[in-house]
């Protein structure tokens, strides 16, 4: 069984939940920029929820299934077609053998992620199968996937697939999918514009009251060269009262630096394990999956909240997300 | 008794790490109490603690928020980390036990190798030979390993040999480039974009992500020599490797 790339898309890569563990080597974590959609697309195929997924950025993949497989694919909505028929969403699919899906760009969102059940056959580098784009090691020879690729899925384990994804590889010829999905009240977030929560950062106190409260109040637009390492902001300019130079020490996803340009970059998940400027705030873990569906030119408004209200709206999408694990496992019965 | 310790600060940076600076400026002692921590916070984790970062003066822990909201059953896994957090750097020996490595790296200078070599000796107002001669006399101190895996940035640079960064960073540094960045130089231990001005390449693998350990050559605190060898030095040292 085999997936082949008949066209790659704009920046399509292997990733899992990064490789934590090793930054003091200067190993930097890499891993799915929504780490959500992730997750449920590999729970919707019964997969461990660190499995390698697909990540597709702006513009989706063609791709070509030689046999039949149970897929699922959640987050910003690029369509997808196999012949004439839309692919469905946010739920598990059998896709039959010989068929290609034709992704397309989303109207809402920047990323989507396919989740295969059995994941990928791809080597473990340093702890994980994420794609580390700068250093070219990990996922799929350490690179996007180009065209005449050829991608093999690692042969479901019986014992551990649900009974809904075995329902649907013996179900007849043609797309199949169940006539559930994860419904709408119960989505853990919306792939939609919305503001961005931000807590105060490790240099916050570097900025006078006046800044930070422009940091809150103004729009700001993402930044045409935003990647996978970084989104560059556009807006009023953040000055720090001190210099904007600071030594060097270790950033997390989600940080936004303040260069002397005083335009701020958010460190997404390819980030460099250190960081030289000061840190104003930082993305709440709990909208990383937020920022991360930004796509280029998008408007961002940032809202102040504390650390304790990040974690209490963390717990509550945790909560959510084992809601669905529990309807997914009564399935099972 | 722990010793107790009253120049260590502790910051939050966000809502999943927290930053124990150990001073604002560079100097070796804030260096070595950050590398001596790292080293205890590695042999003895904090709870939920997923990642520890030692830089030129701090040490950033970074943590799983998620799973110490269950683990410390606290209204505020940051402040409750930043009190294990407390206990661990008062516990923490002030000075590092890992013994430094000395890493000896051939390098190529010049020509094909070193497209910049000219351009720095033209900035420095030095001969090519004598920019050699000063990089390769150093015994370099890794101050920080980032960037990408294996890179160290490496400190002691000669003043004579400090060179700004190019304007124009160059889309693809070929692996084993030896550079010059400001007061830094450096190898380039994979292909990656790059600013600094490139003088010289080693044929000496720095990286090798095979390796179940430490992927990278160098860590922080171990040192590096550097010594000239000619291209047929450097062609007969790459076949080797292979």
């Amino acid at each position: 069984m085999t997936i082949e790339v008949e066209r790659p898309g704009l920046l399509t890569t292997v990733q899992d939940l990064g490789r934590p563990g090793r930054q003091h080597l200067g190993v930097p974590v890499n891993g799915v920029m929504d780490e959500i959609s992730h997750r449920l697309a590999n729970l919707l195929v019964g997969n461990d929820e660190n499995e390698a997924t697909l990540e597709l950025t702006l513009n989706g993949p063609t791709l070509r299934f030689t046999t039949d497989a149970v897929i699922a694919i959640c987050g910003a909505d690029m369509g997808g077609t196999v012949g004439r028929q839309p692919v469905p969403w946010w739920r598990p699919i059998r896709v039959p053998g010989g068929s290609k899906i034709v992704f397309g760009r989303p109207a809402i969102g920047c990323r989507a992620y396919l989740a295969i059940a059995g994941g990928f056959d791809l080597p473990v580098v340093l702890g994980s199968r994420s794609t580390a784009l700068m250093g070219g090691y990990g996922g799929f020879h350490g690179r996007a996937l180009k065209k005449g690729d050829v991608l093999l899925p690692r042969q479901p384990d019986e014992a551990h697939t649900p009974r809904w994804v075995r329902l649907l590889v013996r179900s007849h010829h043609g797309i199949a999918y169940p006539n559930w999905s994860v419904s709408r009240a119960r989505m853990p977030y919306r792939v939609s514009p919305q503001p961005v929560r931000i807590v105060p950062g490790r240099h916050w106190q570097h900025f006078s009251v006046a800044v930070r409260e422009l940091l809150t109040s103004a729009p700001y637009k993402v930044g045409l060269d935003s990647d996978r390492m970084g989104y560059r902001l556009a807006g009023p300019v953040l000055e720090a009262r001190r210099s904007h130079d600071v030594l060097s020490e270790g950033v997390v996803m989600g940080a936004m630096q303040v260069p002397p340009g005083g335009q701020p970059i958010v460190l997404m998940a390819d980030h460099q394990t250190t960081g030289g400027y000061p840190v104003i705030a930082v993305v709440a873990g709990v909208d990383l999956p937020v920022m991360a569906q930004m796509p280029p030119n998008e408007i961002v408004q940032f809202k102040l909240i504390t650390p304790e209200e990040g974690y209490a709206a963390s717990g509550q999408r945790e909560h959510q997300l084992g809601m669905i694990r529990q309807a997914l496992a009564a399935k099972l019965m | 008794m722990p010793q107790t310790d009253t120049t260590a600060q502790i910051f939050s940076m966000g809502d999943r790490a927290l930053v124990v600076e150990f001073g604002r400026t560079l100097n070796n002692a804030f260096t070595l109490r950050a590398r001596a921590l790292c080293e205890y916070l590695l042999a003895h984790p904090l709870p939920c603690m997923t990642d520890v970062v030692p830089s030129y003066a701090s040490v950033t822990v970074h943590f799983d928020s998620i799973a110490a909201v269950a683990h410390f059953r606290a209204v505020s896994p940051l402040e409750a980390m930043r009190e294990v957090l407390q206990q661990a750097v008062e516990r923490a020996p002030l000075a590092p036990r890992r013994r430094a490595r000395t890493l000896d790296i051939p390098v190529c200078y010049g020509g094909e190798y070193g497209e910049d070599l000219a351009d720095v000796a033209k900035h420095c107002k030095l001969t090519a030979d004598e920019v050699i001669r000063l990089h390769s006399s150093v015994l370099y101190d890794v101050s920080m390993v980032g960037f990408v895996p294996g890179f160290g940035y490496l400190g002691g640079l000669d003043r004579r040999l400090v060179t700004p960064r190019r304007d124009q960073p160059r889309k693809r540094v070929p692996a084993g480039s030896v550079g010059i960045g400001g007061e830094q130089t450096g190898v380039y231990p994979v292909e990656t974009p790059g600013g600094w001005n490139l003088i010289g390449r080693t044929p000496r693998r720095l990286v090798d992500f095979e390796r179940s350990g430490s992927p990278s050559e160098m860590e922080a605190g171990d040192h590096v020599r550097f010594h000239p060898i000619d291209a047929a030095e450097f062609v007969r040292l790459s076949e080797r490797r292979q």
